[in-house]
């Protein structure tokens, strides 16, 4: 793999990746590992995960399937790596909810995964001293709830939500020992994530909705890998606290 | 079945209903029928009656009777 040298270099960083196995996750441990990092790809499904290892080779990568709603599992995971430079919090769950249809199961499960594991897989890195001071942090949220809302996410929106206040405040308390926290608030990106909510609606309103974004459809998760890449590099060494949207002009309106 | 199904199928709606509603009635001619009427009447049928459908199937239907068929 070639590497190049500028301000978006991540030679020799270490940079721990959640929901590494699929979709977003996944692209941005492979970019990442383009520009030089050395990646912890966390995922469930070790098959996806070996895949991805092989593209990035065994030296520069190392897998854990974990489920990151297990507190032990985390625990046991922090004790197995190196301190990370970069951490990037992609594992999620989006699936449409009407909100007549909210149930205290459904809630749970979202801001499970959506919220209370970035929490304290984050939180328990920087108790065990793992993340490095300069270090990265970056969430993936999504524009849904950051910064618009749509009819039947409210509970997706509400967790995603949550990430951006998370972040904010984060940023605040890590200043100090000059790690940053930033999000980055997609659009519709072409993922799995993305067929379930086909069925929901039905395929014609999705092509409907690809209309909505001005540069042209829904995004793939190469163009928010490369968003990643910035906010874990050096290249935004003065940036913390922010909210990096890439939605293809979504929320221009 | 059929009153109960009815009342559940207005149960989704955040509006009374704009006309009176019976398995001949089309619910797309409601006034708020819409992609979350329509979301809604997923989570409906599948919550009560453990059915699931989708979204492209809903578009292929037309009248209440037609969705009280998928029941049987």
């Amino acid at each position: 793999m070639n590497v190049f040298e500028s301000a978006f270099s991540l030679k020799n960083s270490k940079i721990l990746i959640t929901g590494a196995s699929s979709g977003i996750g996944r692209e941005i441990a492979i970019i990442a590992a383009k520009h030089g990092a050395i990646i912890y790809a966390v995922g469930r499904n070790q098959e996806k995960l070996n895949l991805l290892e092989e593209i990035i080779g065994h030296k520069n990568c190392k897998t854990f399937s974990i489920d990151l709603t297990n507190i032990d599992k985390v625990k046991k995971l922090i004790k197995d790596i190196d301190n990370i430079d970069g951490l990037v919090n992609c594992a999620g769950l989006i699936k449409m909810s009407p909100y007549k249809f909210i149930t205290q199961n459904s809630f749970s499960e979202t801001f499970n995964i959506n919220v209370e594991a970035p929490i304290f897989l984050t939180t328990t890195l920087l108790k065990s001293r793992k993340i490095n001071n300069g270090s990265s942090i970056v969430f993936i949220s999504s524009i849904n709830g950051s910064c618009i809302g749509a009819k039947g996410f409210t509970l997706y929106a509400t967790s995603k939500g949550a990430i951006s206040g998370l972040v904010k405040s984060l940023a605040a308390d890590l200043s100090k020992l000059k790690i940053r926290v930033n999000e980055i608030a997609p659009g519709m990106i072409i993922t799995d994530g993305l067929n379930s909510i086909e069925e929901s609606v039905s395929t014609s309103s999705i092509q409907e909705d690809m209309n909505k974004y001005p540069l042209g459809g829904y995004g793939s998760p190469n163009d928010v890998a490369n968003g990643c890449v910035y906010l874990l590099s050096s290249a935004s060494k003065w940036v913390t606290g922010t909210k990096l949207i890439i939605d293809g002009g979504f929320t221009l309106k | 079945m059929e009153n109960q199904f009815l009342k559940n199928f207005t149960d989704i709606l955040d509006d009374h209903p704009n006309f009176k509603l019976d398995l001949d009635s089309k619910f797309r001619d409601l006034d708020e029928w819409d992609s979350l009427t329509a979301l809604s009447l997923i989570a409906m049928l599948d919550d009560e009656y453990k059915i699931t459908v989708t979204g492209d199937q809903i578009k292929n239907l037309e009248t209440l009777g037609d969705i009280f068929k998928l029941l049987k």
